[in-house]
């Protein structure tokens, strides 16, 4: 919402300057977005006189000037702008001074030959509009050598502050200027004030028909429309106040209101529609004005049909629907009801009958309305705040005096057709609230003195009872009016509290689960991963390498991001990918995260390694990661995270994302998967486009049991009291025999004598017949009391053949 | 012949064990001496066995002196080896020199993403005030993160918030995630209540547009007092310079007895002092809107540019927003099941990744999500920096 110094002072009769107003915007909840000040932009063009104008020697097109700065000898300035004629008074900028609609700094130069000394200048130069088919054409008294802005009044600095959407009624200069003057800064000035020069009256009564409350004696107009006004649509349209003024002139609004809209970035376009953006923008009260001899017998509103189309002013055409509001004549519908009006039967300049709609929308329906056709406009955000119910009279009032004021013609009565709500708010208040919520002690006289600057009515001692004003829409509740008092008093003003605390340390307050995520986080980056965050939503292409994705978004950002991922890989991939493109030569990322299924949403961490083995070394030689790297990094994982690595299985059927040979699935049973890792499949990688081979893990971090909670006390230390011994051990088994099955059994042939068991060598050629493998495995024994006999040796070793021949193990010679 | 001519002189005898260690070069040479001299055949050693074939008086006089000769042969020979073995190991030391200059292996360094990093500072400041962690889900659907919050339909609201839905999908069932089979109820991550298939209303799936549906999953589990801080993803479809489509908040919520607006802004002063490890932060709030918060308030920071043009948060020479806050809308309380005259509270929330910039000088989002290794190295933080109140939360 933006204004000028200026045209709030219409409605505030006040002393305070810019930074002052500026300053207590922000501490009433009105945040000031921008302060713009022409003047201070344009403060150096200065008004100068056109002495002489002569065609150019060497082009058709171009003129020679002699122009009058006011100061020193008249300048010479080639210029191409058809009304430059001699005697014209116009706007001059010098050599050295910065031209902001053309972000030039001018220089002096020569054009065809013939030296420039500045430049005369349009209005889009000056960005004082989009004006550009000649240069400012200024009053022939217009003050040579005077400072052109500040003559022009547009040293008026323009405020935008973005309105919060509760607050409708600052969605007009008048409600702007009643939340000033309730902070203190100054006099609201009444509407016949603001309205003295169109011919505002004051009223006798304040009190109008359909609910209306009014200030400004409404103008009687001769007989009735000329045009039938009803709604048929009481839900949508509860009230469509009418009128028709007949024998009008439109043409140009005058200077004052053209720059005023022209300060706040409006485009002046003709009196009558001027008329209707200056009242929505002055007093937030959108209207509507038709050419009367483009309608029929009738104007109504009605619901749309299904599938009717209308082209709206901005030049699109809207397919409606029947939860949709529209005002119509008998044929055709004309106006998607307060958001925007159609193209066919808007104002022209020859218009010379109209019809001034003010009407009230639902505000449900015009937000519903606008959301589905995507449409916003200025009346769109106002009637879905919802517009002051009780101000349609003087709305069309002040409307009737502009129109009558800028266009002359003969106003017809108005009819009122339905009433709009206007609901009787009435809040219990015990100004006590404003302490025990807001934190501030206010007293209760200077609360209601507060209340009552801002429209409300404040009746009753100690719990007030506090009537809302029509505009306050947003207000029903007492926490409302403890805000009310707290944006008037300052939130600076409220002392900070501390909030108690218990006594003594505080307390832990991390969940067992994230505690894990904590840790096993910072495991992997203690191993030389580095964590990213990538994207939970990922293309459709990338999702089907891990499977069916049960979410997709309805309205995806980019095909990029349309579904939830399933799967951690793919966004690491991508990033991978990257990373390879811009030269990494090694990538090991992981990130923790979620991963999106139909049953709901799984913590997991996913790594993956690409490229090199760790850093080019002179020392080692140069290998690619393998699907160990994979396994190593999950077992580590795992085990951070408080996982049984001791009891997992490993189960070769991974998913189909993985290379099938060369990837597993670390379990606790069959059905129980606590991470998967392997080499990417070269599938996944072609379709993810990385280079491969690559390595990935996924730890589901919510499949991992959580240890019982148990006390800080461990077992008690026992050192063994003898030394261990190694026996190593040889065994044929064959070639796609799994070497930890064999492992698994060896270590388990002697639960409480063998305390480790590692396979440290496998081997297949010479020595060992096709289709077996030797796995060399060295056992570690702990002696109990005294050390190992021969026989007991003996034992063990029988023990531990034993159970490898169990699982094809074979001891070899 | 006198027995003296028969004995070898011992000077004569010194002279030439002396003379036959100094051209031994080696252990082994020196060793041939040793033997020569003091083996059990040695010359030194036959002469102390003459020692006894002689007269108690001759051996007074004889026996210091060869005694003597022994001695310092043995010393003679003891310093010679020394200094040989000196010599030896300084050849062999010379012989091993390694070029020092090659470069050692490099343990690869790990690194934690800014935004986990600043998510345990903020859990480690709140722990301290007595705030845990709670999370929801991210797939949430309409009633949670609209109406509960006091943003019905047609609030215009809802237009500012860009919210990405979901394609009504058969594959979405009504199973119930791990954590909440386990009986942890409205506090896990599954969307309650499930999608309906047709997904319309206030069942409708779509992404968390704020953390602020778990301020609702918290009072609907939980009993007052509450406090809890919730750190998440968020999303929203803008996609621009300072916004991401998705991005991280964090929602605070306060619900207890008493608790007002000057409990609030002591919350966030506190906070934001502990955060950004300043004494010297300023906040400036000023009152605002949000359906779900009634009072409602914008918090500015007070910051500096530096000589770099880096924002620097502290003093009061410029503002910036950083928060959104309010005391908890009592329509909200409500819809909890929870009675407003009894309770009341506040809540706010922040961007995580905003935060994340501001303390570390990062001065733009957008790379946060690209997972660029060398990003990722600059910005991200050890291990070992685990944020603690003793030694201060920043890394």
């Amino acid at each position: 919402m933006k204004f000028t110094i200026d045209w709030l002072k219409e409605h505030l009769d006040t002393d305070a300057d810019l930074d002052t107003i500026v300053e207590t915007l922000n501490r009433i909840g009105h945040e000031v977005a921008s302060v713009e000040n022409a003047g201070e932009k344009l403060a150096d063009f200065r008004i100068a006189k056109v002495i002489s104008a002569e065609k150019h020697p060497n082009a058709d097109k171009l003129q020679l000037l002699k122009v009058d700065t006011g100061e020193g000898d008249p300048v010479q300035v080639v210029c191409g702008a058809p009304n430059a004629r001699a005697g014209m008074v116009g706007v001059f900028a010098a050599p050295g001074m910065y031209v902001p609609g053309i972000d030039v700094t001018l220089g002096a130069a020569k054009i065809r030959d013939v030296e420039s000394f500045g430049m005369m200048c349009s209005e889009r130069e000056l960005e004082i509009s989009e004006e550009h088919d000649g240069v400012i054409d200024l009053p022939d008294d217009a003050p040579v050598g005077e400072k052109y802005a500040q003559w022009a009044g547009l040293d008026d600095p323009a405020i935008d502050i973005e309105v919060t959407p509760n607050r409708q009624d600052c969605m007009g200069v008048r409600g702007i200027a009643r939340d000033l003057a309730a902070a203190g800064l100054g006099r609201q000035k009444t509407l016949v004030e603001a309205y003295e020069p169109a011919g505002a009256q004051p009223v006798d009564s304040t009190n109008g028909s359909n609910g209306q409350r009014i200030e400004v004696q409404p103008v009687e107009g001769e007989g009735e429309p000329s045009i039938e006004i009803r709604t048929d649509d009481p839900e949508g349209c509860p009230a469509f106040f009418g009128r028709t003024v007949a024998g009008i002139t439109n043409g140009a609004s005058p200077a004052w209101m053209q720059k005023r809209l022209r300060a706040i970035g409006q485009k002046p376009i003709s009196a009558l529609v001027d008329i209707t953006n200056f009242v929505m923008i002055d007093l937030g009260r959108p209207l509507h004005v038709y050419d009367r001899k483009k309608l029929g017998e009738a104007l109504f509103a009605r619901r749309a049909e299904d599938g009717e189309t209308l082209v709206a002013l901005n030049g699109k055409s809207y397919r409606l629907t029947p939860e949709m509001t529209v005002i119509a004549d008998e044929n055709a519908s004309h106006d998607i009801g307060g958001i925007m009006g159609g193209e066919e039967t808007g104002v022209q300049d020859d218009t010379t009958d109209i019809v001034i709609e003010c009407a009230w929308f639902d505000p449900a329906r015009i937000s519903r309305t606008g959301q589905q056709l995507g449409l916003m406009s200025d009346a769109r955000v106002r009637f879905e705040r919802g517009v002051d119910p009780a101000f349609l009279q003087d709305g069309i009032t002040i409307a009737t005096l502009l129109v009558q004021a800028l266009c002359g013609g003969k106003p017809s009565a108005t009819v009122k057709a339905g009433s709009p709500p206007v609901p009787e708010k009435s809040v219990a208040y015990d100004p006590q609230l404003c302490a025990t919520l807001g934190g501030l002690s206010v007293p209760s006289d200077k609360q209601c003195a507060t209340l009552e600057a801002l429209g409300f009515t404040v009746r009753g001692e100690g719990p007030f009872a506090v009537t809302v004003p029509s505009w306050r829409r947003d207000i029903d509740g007492a926490p409302d009016l403890v805000e009310e008092v707290l944006r008037i008093e300052g939130l600076d003003a409220i002392p900070s509290v501390p909030l108690t605390r218990a006594e003594g340390v505080a307390t832990p307050t991390a969940s067992a689960e994230q505690k894990r995520e904590r840790k096993v986080r910072r495991a992997a980056a203690a191993r030389g991963l580095n964590e990213a965050v990538t994207w939970s939503f990922i293309s459709e292409a990338e999702a089907a390498v891990s499977g069916d994705a049960p979410w997709v978004l309805a309205n995806p950002i980019s095909e990029d991001m349309k579904v939830m991922r399933t799967s951690m890989i793919p966004g690491l991939a991508a990033a991978a990918k990257r990373n390879r493109d811009l030269g990494a030569s090694t990538v090991r990322l992981f990130e923790v995260g979620r991963r999106y299924l139909a049953d709901g949403e799984h913590p997991t961490l996913g790594l993956i390694l690409a490229g090199r083995n760790g850093a080019r070394h002179w020392q080692d030689e140069d290998t690619g990661f393998d699907a160990f790297d994979a396994k190593a990094e999950a077992m580590a994982l795992l085990a951070a995270a408080g996982a049984p690595t001791d009891k997992l299985q490993l189960f070769g059927d991974a998913s189909g994302i993985y290379h099938p040979g060369r990837s597993g699935r670390l379990c606790l049973g069959p059905k129980n998967t606590l991470a998967e890792f392997g080499e990417l499949h070269p599938a996944t990688l072609k379709a993810l486009d990385l280079d491969g081979p690559a390595m990935a893990a996924e730890i589901y971090l919510d499949a991992i049991p959580m240890p019982r909670a148990s006390s800080h006390m461990r077992p008690a230390y026992a050192p063994p009291g003898q030394q261990s011994v190694t026996r190593d051990f040889a065994f044929l088994l064959d070639a796609d025999a799994p070497a930890g099955d064999l492992l698994h059994a060896v270590k388990g042939s002697d639960k409480q004598l063998i305390v480790d068991a590692r396979i440290f060598d496998v081997f297949t050629g010479e020595g060992v017949e096709d289709g077996k493998k030797s796995v060399a495995i060295e056992v570690t024994l702990q002696p109990i009391d005294k050390s190992f006999t021969e026989e007991e040796l003996k034992a063990i070793s029988d023990k531990v053949v034993k159970a490898a021949e169990k699982v094809g193990g074979e001891l070899r010679d | 012949m006198t027995i003296e001519q028969q004995k070898p002189d011992l000077d004569t005898l010194k002279r030439d064990l002396f003379a036959a260690m100094d051209v031994a070069t080696s252990l082994d040479a020196l060793d041939a001496v040793r033997v020569h001299a003091l083996g059990k055949k040695g010359v030194v050693t036959e002469l102390l066995k003459t020692l006894g074939g002689m007269t108690a008086e001759d051996r007074k006089t004889e026996g210091p002196k060869i005694n003597g000769l022994r001695r310092e042969i043995a010393a003679a020979i003891d310093a010679k080896k020394t200094e040989l073995e000196t010599e030896q190991l300084e050849a062999r030391l010379a012989s091993e020199t390694i070029d020092l200059s090659l470069p050692a292996r490099e343990t690869l360094q790990g690194s934690i993403h800014p935004v986990s990093q600043v998510m345990d500072e903020l859990a480690e400041i709140f722990a301290d005030l007595g705030f845990a962690v709670a999370t929801g889900p991210e797939i949430e659907d309409d009633w949670h993160n609209f109406s509960a919050l006091n943003i019905p339909e047609s609030h215009p609201a809802r237009a500012d918030h860009d919210t990405f839905y979901f394609q009504p999908s058969p594959l979405q069932g009504r199973g119930k995630s791990r954590e909440a089979a386990k009986g942890e109820g409205e506090d896990g991550d599954t969307p309650t209540p499930n999608p309906s298939p047709s997904g319309e209303g206030e069942k409708r799936m779509l992404l968390r547009t704020h953390t602020s549906p778990v301020q609702i999953r918290t009072m609907m589990s939980q009993k007052p007092p509450i406090r809890i801080i919730a750190p998440g993803r968020t999303y929203r479809s803008d996609s621009d310079a300072t916004h991401t489509p998705m991005f991280h908040q964090i929602e605070g919520l306060v619900i207890d007895k008493g608790i007002h607006m000057g409990h609030l802004k002591w919350t966030l002063e506190t906070f934001l002092k502990a955060f950004f490890e300043r004494d010297d932060v300023v906040l400036r709030l000023r009152p605002s809107y949000f359906p779900f918060t009634e009072p409602s308030a914008e918090v500015d920071v007070g910051y500096s540019i530096d000589d770099n043009g880096q924002q620097v948060i502290g003093g009061s020479d410029r503002w910036m927003e950083v928060l959104g806050s309010g005391m908890v809308n009592r329509k909200v309380i409500e819809a909890c099941d929870l009675d407003p005259d009894e309770w009341q509270g506040f809540a706010f929330g922040t961007g995580i990744d905003r935060l994340a910039m501001l303390k570390y000088g990062m001065n733009d989002l957008r790379p946060f999500f690209d997972g660029d290794l060398r990003w990722l190295k600059h910005y991200g933080f050890s291990a070992l920096d685990v944020p603690t109140l003793s030694a201060g939360v920043g890394a």
